[in-house]
């Protein structure tokens, strides 16, 4: 089958990928970590540890807070030194478990060696709990619990599962390097998914710049002989990766305004994840690491690190290993440089869900000043759902909820192809975050209105 | 030919008495009954559509205001007592005097007291910047800096100051509608009485951070310390979450809470005279060494 790509919109950045060649190194453990308890979608979790208790590796440090939400576990060896309110990337205070590492002692139940363990335990349900203790979140950006999108609400069938291999972001190569340094674990990862889904097909995602990943992923599933799992290759686009593109790249099916991936038949899981569910169920192995690209726009190769990194490290602890700050740095960032945080805080620590530290310089990241909107409708063209961010940007303006929900502003993936791709330099995403959040607010209050008023019916 | 004049006007006159009577038809089917008074009360509102009273507009005002069993629920903030007896008397009710209120910006951030750590690019809105970040300050609470109160307010009253960075209250101008209040992500702005011939002590700070970090951000921040607290003889001034507050309904405008604030970020305005802070700290210990001597 030849090349395929997502319908609608989408564009065409430079895919910069500078660090493709690192090898990923592992990251030598700092002296304390700080672990946040709000580090996946949902509510945060609750700190099962007191200040003073000594923990090993891949203990649990804090438990689930409600049904979205994930177990935490302790990335280091060491004493709790305190949990307390500290700043995240952004600046704002969120709960963190400071531990002082001492050694580096592991949990003995966990299976350290790097043997690669092909036979999957038969019981569904234990290894659905296995992934749910392990805490293990989607790593393709929003950290939503895995075990909660592995279990398809009464009724849906799974019919594919799809593994995201596309990192469509530009400067990112932490999933290129698993996908070349670990396919087999991959493999396995999402033959156990496959299991838990009931036995439905699955097709690996690889977009077309990264040919080593697409030739060791269909080794592996060649050499192991997984006859239900197939690899696809996607023409280069942004945001292939987005569920919603991934889908109707792979599969030729759209999903609904407000619907889910699973009312098409779909599940969507990272490779990173797939790995993730991999260590969990056959090594017994919480996801305390991940792995993280250190890379910039015009910065030296020696700079340009991927590490194996344990969760919690701060990341001017990750930069200070790397090499340091570049000079040329005028902008750092949390992920990619699309969808990516800029860091504020740069004392803040990494999280479950970190994929790079990336240095924008100073050409690379300025806004161009805002002029009128000519009406083009490059942003039309450009965004992957079929939104009109003009008419949307208009409307926030206008503060009209009733349009911005007409409009679907509510569907917005805040992938921001419209900000890419405005001539003016208006701030189309901004805005449209904005309404987006308005909206779903208006929606959640309809729906809890709506509950309420069928709960007062009844009684 | 006569009788082409006669037959013209008598269709006409007929067809005219025709569409007449459909006209009278339709206005008497489809009349809108509205209570005369509704008029009446919007002839007396400001005329603003602010919004400031809750309601779409002035019309939307009175509409309420005439169905309604009391005015309890109604207040117009920039006509204020004044429009509010006319109304009352125009429907009959009685009203109690409100204070009048103002406008007050809680935030002292200007660019000498607390530094910048880093440089905002975004959009130019303080909604915007705080759903992204804490700001481009080491202070989570404060102003933010984009105007978007000034954007909000109908009445000219708000512009930003180019020397501090902060937006400033043109007191004469402020119809307290509260539209800035609402505007603000980071809720500096409070609504508080304009006091006696303007004069008000508040504390110009929302800063929740402890001591040392509230410090570290701002010269000029709340440290949370109690002074003023302890200090205050009305039971005016409470400390929660490390930030004081003063209650306008209680405050009695004596300045010493003003005297004692270690970092200034209690504020007196309106005063006729300048707060001697020496003479204020000395009249409060004679006070406490009499307290003591009558144990």
């Amino acid at each position: 089958m030849g090349k395929v790509t997502f319908s609608m919109g989408g564009i065409h950045p430079h895919d910069s990928k500078f660090a493709r060649e690192c090898a990923i190194e592992e990251l030598p453990l700092p002296p304390v970590v700080y672990v946040s308890m709000a580090q996946h979608l949902g509510a945060p979790a609750k700190p099962l540890v007191a200040v003073g208790d000594r923990v090993k590796v891949g203990q649990v440090i804090a438990e689930p807070g409600g049904f979205i939400s994930a177990f935490v576990h302790s990335p280091v060896s060491g004493t709790v030194k305190g949990i307390a309110p500290r700043k995240d990337l952004a600046g704002n205070p969120v709960m963190h478990v400071e531990i002082a590492v001492e050694g580096d002692e592991w949990d003995p139940a966990i299976d350290r060696s790097r043997d690669l363990v092909t036979a999957i335990p038969d019981d569904k349900a234990a290894i659905l709990d296995r992934i749910k203790a392990c805490g293990v979140v989607g790593l393709g950006g929003a950290t939503f619990p895995t075990h909660v999108k592995l279990s398809p609400p009464p009724g849906k069938v799974a019919e594919c599962l799809i593994l995201n291999g596309t990192e469509c972001e530009p400067f990112l190569t932490s999933d290129y390097r698993i996908m070349i340094e670990r396919p087999k674990e991959i493999v396995v990862g999402a033959a156990i998914m496959q299991k838990v889904l009931g036995g439905c097909r699955c097709v690996i995602g690889i977009e077309e710049n990264k040919p080593e990943a697409v030739a060791a992923m269909r080794a592996a599933v060649t050499e192991l002989g997984y006859a239900d799992i197939r690899v696809q290759v996607l023409r280069k686009r942004y945001p292939q990766g987005g569920e919603k593109q991934l889908i109707d790249a792979v599969l030729h099916r759209q999903v609904g305004s407000g619907g889910l991936p699973i009312d098409v038949g779909a599940v969507v899981q990272n490779v990173g994840t797939a790995l993730a569910v991999y260590e969990a169920v056959q090594k017994n192995i919480p996801l305390i690491s991940n792995v993280l690209t250190v890379t910039g726009d015009k910065i030296p190769a020696n700079l340009q690190h991927n590490y194996l990194y344990r969760i919690g490290v701060p990341l001017s602890f990750v930069a200070e290993q790397a090499g340091g700050v570049p000079d040329t740095a005028a902008k750092i960032i949390s992920g990619g440089p699309m969808m990516g945080k800029a860091v504020s805080n740069f004392d803040a620590a990494t999280v479950k869900g970190s994929s790079a530290i990336l240095y924008l310089s100073e050409a690379a990241t300025r806004r161009r000043p805002e002029t009128a909107c000519i009406r083009c409708g490059r942003c039309a063209d450009a965004c992957p759902m079929g939104l009109e961010p003009f008419l949307l940007n208009r409307l926030y303006k206008a503060a009209d909820l009733e349009g911005l929900e007409k409009n679907a502003a509510q569907d917005c993936i805040e992938c921001g192809c419209c900000l890419y791709s405005c001539p003016a330099g208006i701030p189309l995403l901004d805005h449209i975050r904005q309404a987006k959040g308005q909206v779903m607010g208006v929606i959640k209050a309809r729906a809890a209105a709506a509950k309420a008023a069928a709960e007062a019916k009844k009684q | 030919m006569t009788q082409t004049v006669i037959w013209t006007v008598a269709i006409l006159a007929v067809l005219g008495l025709l569409l007449a009577l459909v006209l009278f038809w339709v206005a008497r089917r489809f009349r809108v009954v509205e209570d005369p008074r509704i008029d009446e009360v919007e002839k007396v509102m400001p005329g603003a559509n602010c919004g400031g009273c809750g309601f779409a507009g002035c019309r939307a005002f009175a509409d309420s205001a005439v169905k309604a069993a009391n005015l309890d629920s109604h207040y117009c903030p920039v006509g204020g007592d004044e429009v509010m007896q006319k109304v009352a008397a125009i429907l009959g009710f009685t009203v109690a005097a409100k204070a009048p209120q103002v406008a007050v910006v809680r935030c002292n951030g200007s660019c000498a007291n607390r530094p910048v750590v880093n440089d905002y690019d975004g959009a130019a809105s303080c909604r915007v910047k705080a759903a992204l970040y804490s700001g481009d300050t080491l202070c989570a609470f404060g102003c933010l800096g984009c105007g978007d109160c000034v954007a909000a307010c109908r009445f000219g009253a708000l512009s930003m100051d180019p020397g501090t960075g902060l937006p400033v209250v043109d007191e004469k101008k402020c119809t307290a509608c509260g539209a800035c209040v609402k505007a603000c992500p980071k809720h500096i702005i409070e609504l508080r009485n304009q006091g006696p011939r303007g004069m008000r002590e508040y504390v110009s700070c929302v800063n929740k951070d402890k001591g040392p970090a509230a410090r570290k951000a701002c010269a000029a921040a709340c440290i949370g310390c109690g002074l003023c607290e302890k200090t205050c003889r009305q039971g005016a001034v409470t400390v929660t979450d490390n930030v004081a507050y003063i209650d306008f309904t209680k405050c009695k405008l004596c300045r010493e809470c003003e005297a004692v604030c270690p970092t200034g970020a209690i504020h007196g305005v309106n005063f006729p005279k300048e707060l001697d802070k020496e003479a204020v700290k000395q009249r409060i210990a004679d006070r406490k060494k009499k307290e003591e001597a009558n144990g």
